[in-house]
């Protein structure tokens, strides 16, 4: 039990989460002292004695051991690398290059030529405009677009097939949306592209055949399967005598669904559309093709244009050369992104911990 | 046994994530000190190859250019790729390539970044003539543009088709990213060094403009001319008055506004490899290649 928690903490964020997710139940039932969690109590004396054993093995054993170890810290060590990097490309923005105000990357400002203070991100001609602010507001547009898609179809299919289909179909539907994932992301947005664009187009008559709505419908197809797998985990690792006994108190089969199996699954769940929001926020080559790119502030059009960051990064980094001010903003906008991704995630992992122990506490 | 491991994991990770960003800060260093030198490495080059980066606009003709000659002079490797002018140029001041490709002059800027990453000056190759023709939908009746009207159509003054003579649709702006050479162009030639319209869309590449346009009725767009399928070029109306189609005879007489030329760019005077090479696709013989490719030769003492 103990070998497993510290693992958990070191593990990357996904797993973590997973883990998370399907262990709710497990331990909530141990309250109850049901499941397979009473090997625990009473074996501790014989997984000392385990370990024990597994410390002295052959060398090779250990060797092992070292090389398990020495994985996980690379993984580590790759994230510290990354964010060092990036950092260290950014951060000479703050006291180097007069010639961009730093209360210029987010706050409008009246240029030449502009009747009124805006927030404009031109970042290439004899003045470079460098607002971030349209930029955000386009990520944020396209990725909770994005989820407003794929969080009902997701957790509606992760409901019907954990807890609804008979066993052939499931063994259709699951590997078939689990398959979404597989998809290369460029191929989404080719899809987006090519068809999707055309066909919301002449169905909804909108002007821009390229749209953040168009993006946001690619957008779910990437983010889908994230949110389907852990949901589906989460519901399915319920143990089937809580629905058991609520079907016995004379509960129907949506009562159970929704105030037993949900209520239970929910952090896994809760767990799922935060890495979704975390897929959507950081994917880049849907939006890239299928938004339009045009960077305006039209906060909630949703057939308008959306440029986002991850898309700014990817068409812009190629062409600026090393070190001016329009590189380290992009470096910039790296390291914001990476904070949001981060503090996402450990945002993600607070709420489902403690919905976690209400959970418990509450008792199943 | 489980007070062990708990009280342990968290030393374990502590001292972990401090030789990890002691790595990392002697791998960052390591890095810095040895880009320098990879640059050097480069641009000494071995004698046979050649690499040429920048103008997506110029990777067709950059391409068959690269073909021709490997096919003509077996041993000598050309490798060619894209991403934009700025990106080419930005490659030759960083020292990873040797020739780079521009559909636009080099800045000011640019040139004094050679000089001073590269200790040469910029040296220029003119290789093509290019048209950047406005297309637009083959179902628009639109014949003909001012400049003026453009600007103010791509300025976002202007927001439908009737008031530039088409008729009564509203215009869908398709320009290119911001690293591309024929953005800066069109952006210099046309706007007059103003801002695109915010509600402009960005797209990566012509060929994408260019698809854009042809399923959009009410799009224009812009791009060299060697593009132009699917889509319709407009008649520009020139200094003269009257409107000019993008052809061979109007670009070489510079009777078309928006003629210019395609360049090749190396860290000072060619020498070895590069130098033959562009002696080579400046010959007859590497200009009889530019037509087929969709663009125009350079004219004869243009070069």
């Amino acid at each position: 039990m103990s070998e497993t928690h510290s693992t958990d903490a070191s593990a990357p964020p996904p797993d973590e989460l997973r883990a998370i997710a399907s262990g709710t139940v497990a331990s909530g039932t141990v309250a109850s002292g049901t499941v397979a969690s009473g090997s625990d109590a009473s074996g501790s004396d014989d997984s000392r004695s385990l370990t024990r054993r597994r410390r002295h093995g052959p060398a090779w054993h250990r060797f092992g051991e070292l090389a398990v170890r020495v994985m996980a810290l690379t993984a580590v060590l790759a994230i510290v690398l990354i964010f060092a990097f990036v950092l260290r490309e950014a951060i000479p923005i703050l006291w180097e290059d007069s010639s961009l105000h730093l209360a210029d990357l987010f706050s409008p400002r009246q240029w030449a030529n502009y009747d009124a203070p805006v927030y404009v991100w031109q970042p290439v001609g004899s003045v470079a405009k460098m607002n971030i602010v349209p930029l955000f507001v386009g990520t944020l547009k396209v990725t909770v677009l994005a989820l407003f898609f794929a969080v009902p179809l997701a957790i509606g299919s992760a409901i019907f097939v954990s807890q609804y289909a008979p066993r052939r179909v499931r063994e259709i539907v699951k590997p078939a949306i689990e398959l979404l994932a597989g998809v290369p992301s460029v191929v989404l947005g080719f899809f987006a592209l090519m068809l999707l664009a055309t066909w919301v187009q002449d169905t909804l008559g909108l002007p821009y055949r390229l749209n953040a709505l168009v993006a946001s419908m690619g957008l779910a197809l990437a983010v889908i399967p994230v949110i389907f797998t852990i949901s589906e985990d989460a519901l399915d690792a319920v143990p089937r005598e809580l629905k058991e006994a609520s079907l016995a108190l004379g509960a129907r089969g949506w009562q159970t669904t929704l105030r037993v199996v949900l209520p239970a699954a929910l952090p896994g769940i809760a767990a799922a559309v935060i890495l979704g929001f975390g897929r959507a926020i950081g994917e880049t080559m849907v939006v890239l093709m299928a938004s339009g790119n045009a960077a305006v502030m039209v906060p909630f059009d949703p057939t308008s244009s959306a440029r986002t960051v991850t898309a700014t990064i990817a068409a812009e980094l190629g062409e600026v050369s090393q070190g001016d001010a329009h590189w380290r903003v992009l470096f910039m906008l790296g390291v914001m992104l990476f904070c949001v991704t981060f503090v996402l995630n450990r945002i993600g992992v607070a709420v489902v911990a403690r919905l976690h122990r209400k959970l418990t506490a509450a008792g199943p | 046994m489980p007070h062990d491991a708990r009280s342990s994991a968290p030393r374990t990770l502590a001292s972990a994530l401090c030789a990890a960003l002691f790595f990392a800060s002697v791998l960052v260093g390591a890095c810095s000190g040895g880009h320098r030198s990879g640059a050097g490495g480069a641009s000494a080059g071995e004698p046979s190859t050649l690499t040429i980066a920048g103008s997506d606009t110029m990777v067709i003709l950059a391409q068959r250019f690269a073909e021709a000659y490997m096919r003509a002079h077996p041993g000598t490797t050309i490798q060619v790729s894209g991403g934009g002018s700025g990106t080419g140029i930005a490659a030759l001041v960083n020292g990873t390539t040797t020739i780079a490709d521009a559909s636009r002059a080099m800045k000011d800027d640019e040139k004094a970044r050679v000089r001073t990453q590269r200790h040469a000056d910029a040296h220029e190759t003119r290789v093509a003539l290019d048209a950047v023709a406005i297309y637009v939908h083959v179902s628009n009746p639109l014949q003909q543009l001012t400049i003026a009207q453009l600007a103010s159509i791509y300025r976002g003054q202007v927001t439908n088709w009737r008031d530039v003579g088409g008729a009564d649709r509203q215009i869908i702006l398709y320009s290119r990213e911001n690293n591309s050479g024929t953005y800066v162009y069109f952006k210099e030639h046309v706007l007059a060094d103003a801002d695109f319209a915010t509600h402009a869309q960005t797209l990566p590449g012509t060929a994408a403009v260019i698809n854009a346009v042809s399923r959009d009725p009410g799009g224009i767009g812009y791009g060299g001319i060697a593009f132009a399928t699917g889509v319709r070029p407009v008649a520009l109306v020139g200094s003269a008055g009257t409107p000019i189609e993008p052809t061979l005879a109007t670009a070489t007489s510079g009777a078309y506004p928006l003629a210019r030329f395609l360049f090749m760019y190396t860290a000072g005077e060619p020498a070895g490899t590069a130098k033959e090479f562009l002696e080579w696709v400046t010959s007859p013989e590497g200009q009889a290649l530019v037509e087929p490719v969709g663009y125009f030769p350079v004219p004869r003492g243009g070069a």
